[in-house]
């Protein structure tokens, strides 16, 4: 980047040529006072406090609009401009509350700096001082106020909420004297889009927009946030033992800071009075409170009676990557058994799965930052900006820069309205829609020939697969018309790079399988991998899902994806661990439930998972979990499932504990403690290592999780590179095969992680979802997320806020099914598949299409996987959570 | 409603720059802007709805509610205001027994005060309906009135 020579106030200046006068003041301590800039916004020029004199000349020039050109000479103060100045900055002193040591931003204010610089005359300001009445404070939002009274009007919220957010809650409304920031209609925000981020409560330079909770923390500890897989870099304020603030860590790589409403606001559940505090031991019938050595006897006893193929045990995806590797370990070495599986089954498993065989790795194939500066992203199957709502800004910030979008979804989703396309496929269709436009790219000879040539195999067998893709064919399957499917195509091979972000819209198929490999065969096809800003990219969903399965909480392989079946393997890890293992691949979650329904497996030992509302056909669940000879669960909460359990062991939360997690884009990232472990609770992995030192076994004496990091990393070559001191500023991207080697954001880049190095086209047939609607059950079901709520609620639940912004379960329907019902908007229905009846209230929206209706799964009161298909996936086994037929009836 | 935004759209691109003139002929179908259309014109020009009722709210033309069948606009321009526009409104407001910037409750009259609407040499002036009514007093209003 070109740099040129500037003067300022007679001190020489060097800085790039793209800065404005402003920022090349600022970044070389010289103050210009302003009120409307920010350094993450695009200048405005509002507030007019930045002016200056460039180059002698008489008119002032506004600083932050005044690009930075060679020999420039500016001057940032004389009697003018401070007059100027100082008449503007009184104008806004005439309408601001003046009452500064009741406002939240007292001595942080950027007004008050200002002033404070530029002077102001209290007289002059007394006799221009209007006498409107105050306009009363917007309380509606649960985490923030809006007072107009001390608004200056500057736009940083509005330009915070559309360059940052591209929500555009808030604008300018009315004119003159009458303006303030108004959402539309100038209706309260909370009945407005907002969707309650933040982000401009956080830029705010006055106490217009303030935080409901002010409390300022004592110390403030970096970590990483526990809600889904982006792995946004937080930092908790700490006041005593109580979590009193979260904000977003500007400087980590994933996030720049920036947060959703559940990482910013839903952290109340930490200190919450519903955590669990002591064991509990079921006795005749009902818990009783322990102590922990008894509980511990309890299990010892009990697991030492199941040991082999009568045990099984679900890890967790939320909690650190030690405690899955302490969990799987337990399973294998102390337990004998690989029954050990976790919630990866009901979201990534086909990824895992699919991506394995074709690419050779089942993760993100490029980081998060990439999508950024594609040229092309197609999001298939992904709300991306409800259930991954960070990565949702970089799709933003693609557009932006000038990218093409094309959104695939049944379901009009926020993201259509950046697309440049949007196919509207039919649910369970993707195979065909992909192979189509597959079949468009070979056709019309915009296949990457020499990239195929290189690097690829089987390419001849795929092709021939095409022939039942024919235009009309897939328009017939998909519903969505030819031309488009043809324009989406040609988009797709013509802007490179191009991405795919997808998530389980594409994968909780019972062919889910089968659709992450039709995407990476359209991925293949036009050589978008192992180049930035390309690939296949799987969003992850939970925020260790990654991590659970690099630490082998999965039961066919060993940490780093090392097969259980391997005898080199398996010898590894017995000289390692100092115990015989089994050979034999473990038996996956779904199946796990399966097998206690009908008594195969006796001991479960569930942590961290809730079950009960995670997994499809709830009815079945319950009864298979009651069938259990011996349940434990390890929670933090006092779950549904754990209702069911023999024995509850209180856990700590994320900020109790030091770990990593490995975000959705392999990133290896360090979550550090910031308060004690509440009431009696211990970390996950130290339960469990005190489970097995109780049972009397070795190997399970860690004293902290860099110790048993250490014995991981030395077991997993694509670990072996990453140490505590190594990640402490910044995570590493997997894989990280020596103490030198930087990660790797790109996989892919010259050979594929298959065993020969190429990359694998499949051959695909279209195969239509197990349950198609019929005259009894006429309406498909498909399940969502909620951008207020995580998974089963366990946490979201319990942050008030977030339950005033969406409190219960909503059966969202067309207009045309809600007409032919005779269904209004918040009527209460019963909704009923083949499986079990919800009860729920209706949303008519004309964002599910006709036919369609969609609900999410946060809520225990409308538990609606007792809706859901069981029917699995042959591959991955992974139940088909996307689609299923019911019927709904008003209450 | 519906009919009528499908044909005012319908003579439309559904382009971001389309949005005073898309406003402007709902309104003259409608009589103001109605909460839903302007939903609506988001949605069909891919602009946000905070942005439509930005645009909306700046400009005196838009109304938000809707207008009585006559439509009373008293000049408070400068020269309307020295020679008694003040009094010519109140005037009005006293008859037809509604205030100024309201519409009466039966749906019969909205009286507002406007700006200066040019004829400056007939002030203090007011317009019914779009035909303007000049030099007028406390009693002479009254003829006008009448008429309406």
């Amino acid at each position: 980047m070109q740099k040129v020579n500037i003067t300022i106030d007679g001190v020489k200046v060097e800085t790039l040529a793209s800065k404005n006068v402003l920022e090349a003041a600022l970044e070389n301590n010289i103050y210009i006072p302003n009120l409307c800039h920010h350094p993450d916004l695009v200048p405005s020029g509002t507030c007019r406090m930045c002016l200056v004199e460039v180059n002698g000349g008489e008119v002032l020039a506004v600083a932050c609009k005044t690009p930075v050109a060679e020999g420039m000479s500016v001057v940032t103060d004389n009697p003018v401009i401070r007059s100027v100045r100082q008449i503007t900055l009184e104008l806004l002193h005439v309408n601001h509350t003046q009452d500064c040591t009741n406002c939240g931003k007292n001595t942080n204010c950027q007004l008050q700096e200002v002033t404070s610089y530029v002077g102001v005359d209290e007289e002059r300001i007394g006799q221009m001082r209007k006498n409107i009445p105050a306009v009363e404070k917007d309380t509606s939002n649960p985490f923030f106020t809006l007072d107009h009274n001390r608004c200056i009007l500057c736009g940083i919220c509005v330009r915070t909420c559309n360059e940052i957010q591209g929500v555009d809650a808030l604008q300018f409304g009315y004119r003159g004297y009458q303006t303030v920031i108004s959402t539309f209609m100038n209706k309260p925000v909370k009945e407005s889009v907002c969707e309650s981020c933040g982000e401009c409560v956080v830029r705010c330079p006055v106490g217009a927009l303030l935080p409901k909770n002010g409390l300022k923390p004592s110390r403030e500890v970096k970590t990483v946030c526990p809600y889904c897989g982006v792995g946004c870099g937080i930092v908790l304020g700490v006041r005593g033992e109580t979590v009193v603030s979260v904000s977003g860590d500007r400087e980590s790589p994933v996030n720049n800071g920036r947060l959703c409403v559940k990482g910013r606001f839903g952290y109340n559940w930490i200190n919450h009075s519903e955590r669990l505090k002591k064991p509990l031991i079921r006795k005749d019938g009902e818990f009783v409170e322990a102590e922990w050595d008894d509980a511990l006897e309890v299990i010892a006893n009990n697991f030492s009676k199941y040991k082999g193929e009568e045990f099984a045990a679900f890890a967790s995806a939320r909690c650190t990557n030690e405690e899955n590797y302490i969990i799987q370990k337990f399973t294998r070495a102390v337990m004998g058994t690989n029954n050990i599986d976790h919630c990866a089954r009901l979201c990534h498993a086909p990824s895992v799965a699919g991506l394995a065989q074709s690419l050779g790795s089942g993760a993100m194939t490029n980081s998060i930052g990439e999508i950024g500066s594609a040229a092309l992203i197609l999001a298939i199957g992904t709300n991306t900006t409800e259930s991954h709502p960070v990565i949702g800004l970089k799709v933003k910030e693609a557009k932006r820069k000038g990218a093409k979008i094309i959104v695939a979804n049944p379901r009009r989703i926020d993201l259509c309205k950046f697309a440049d396309l949007w196919l509207q496929q039919r649910p369970g269709t993707d195979v065909a829609l992909v192979m189509g436009m597959c079949r468009v790219i070979v056709d019309e000879g915009l296949a990457d020939e020499p990239f195929i040539e290189e690097r690829c195999e089987e390419y001849g067998i795929m092709k021939e697969s095409l022939k039942e893709f024919g235009i009309e064919n897939v328009e017939r399957i998909t519903g969505v018309p030819a031309g488009l499917i043809k324009e989406a195509a040609r988009m797709y091979a013509g802007n490179s790079p191009a991405s795919v972000i997808y998530a389980m819209g594409v994968t909780q198929h019972s062919h889910g399988t089968d659709n992450v490999l039709a995407i990476s065969n359209l991925a293949l096809l036009t050589g978008n991998i192992g180049k930035p800003s390309s690939g296949v990219n799987p969003l992850r969903g939970q925020n260790n899902v990654q991590g659970a399965c690099d630490m082998g909480a999965l039961p066919n392989v060993y940490p780093g994806y090392q097969k259980v079946s391997d005898p080199a393997v398996k010898e590894k890890f017995e000289k390692a661990w100092g115990y015989s293992l089994s050979g034999k691949s473990g038996i996956t979650l779904t199946e796990i439930v399966d097998s206690a329904y009908r008594k195969n497996i006796r001991a479960l030992y569930i942590v961290g998972e809730n079950s009960m509302l995670s997994e499809p056909d709830g009815n079945h669940v319950r009864k298979a979990l009651q069938k259990l000879d011996f349940l434990v669960v390890q929670d933090i909460f006092l779950s549904e499932t754990a209702t069911l359990a023999d024995v509850v062991l209180p856990a700590s939360g994320f900020a109790e504990k030091d770990g990593t997690f490995t975000n959705t884009e392999r990133r290896v990232q360090r979550v550090r403690k910031a308060i004690n472990p509440i009431g009696g609770s211990m970390p996950d992995w130290r339960i469990t290592c005190r489970i097995a030192q109780k049972m009397g076994c070795d190997g399970f004496g860690f004293e902290n999780p860099e110790e048993i990091f250490t014995e991981m990393a030395s077991l997993t070559p694509s670990y072996s590179g990453i140490n505590y001191e190594r990640i402490e500023d910044e995570g590493l991207s997997w894989p990280v095969p020596s103490i030198s080697h930087n990660g790797t954001p790109i996989l892919h880049k010259k050979r594929f992680l298959t065993q020969n190095g190429k990359a694998r086209f499949f051959p695909l047939q279209f195969i239509p979802p197990s349950e198609a609607p019929d005259e009894d059950y006429p309406l498909i079901l498909t399940t969502e997320r909620s951008l207020y709520h995580y998974h089963t609620g366990t946490m979201t639940r319990r942050v008030d806020g977030l339950n005033n912004l969406n409190g219960m379960e909503l059966v969202q329907m067309n207009p045309q099914d809600a007409g032919e019902l005779g269904l209004a908007e918040g009527d209460n229905v019963r909704v009923t598949s083949r499986r079990g009846e919800v009860d729920a209230v209706v949303k008519v929206t004309r964002k599910s299409p006709p036919g369609m209706i969609s609900m999410s799964f946060h809520f225990s009161e409308s538990p609606t996987n007792l809706l859901t298909n069981p029917a699995l996936d042959p591959v991955a086994k992974i139940p088909e959570l996307k689609v299923c037929a019911v019927r709904v009836m008003k209450l | 409603m519906e009919k009528d935004l499908g044909k005012i759209f319908s003579s439309f691109r559904g382009v971001r720059g389309e949005l005073i003139p898309v406003l402007q002929r709902i309104q003259e179908k409608v009589g103001y802007l109605p909460e839903d259309a302007m939903l609506q014109v988001a949605d069909f020009l891919n602009v946000p709805e905070s942005t439509v009722f930005g645009v909306a709210s700046f400009y005196a033309q838009f109304r938000f509610t809707p207008t009585g069948r006559n439509r009373i606009s008293v000049c408070e321009g400068t020269a309307c205001h020295v020679k008694g526009a003040t009094d010519i409104i109140k005037e009005i407001s006293r008859v037809k027994g509604v205030e100024a910037g309201e519409t009466s409750d039966c749906m019969e009259y909205t009286l507002e005060g406007v700006a200066c609407i040019g004829c400056c040499a007939l002030a203090p002036c007011i317009t019914v309906n779009d035909e303007v009514y000049g030099r007028l007093d406390k009693k002479s209003v009254h003829n006008v009135l009448k008429k309406i």
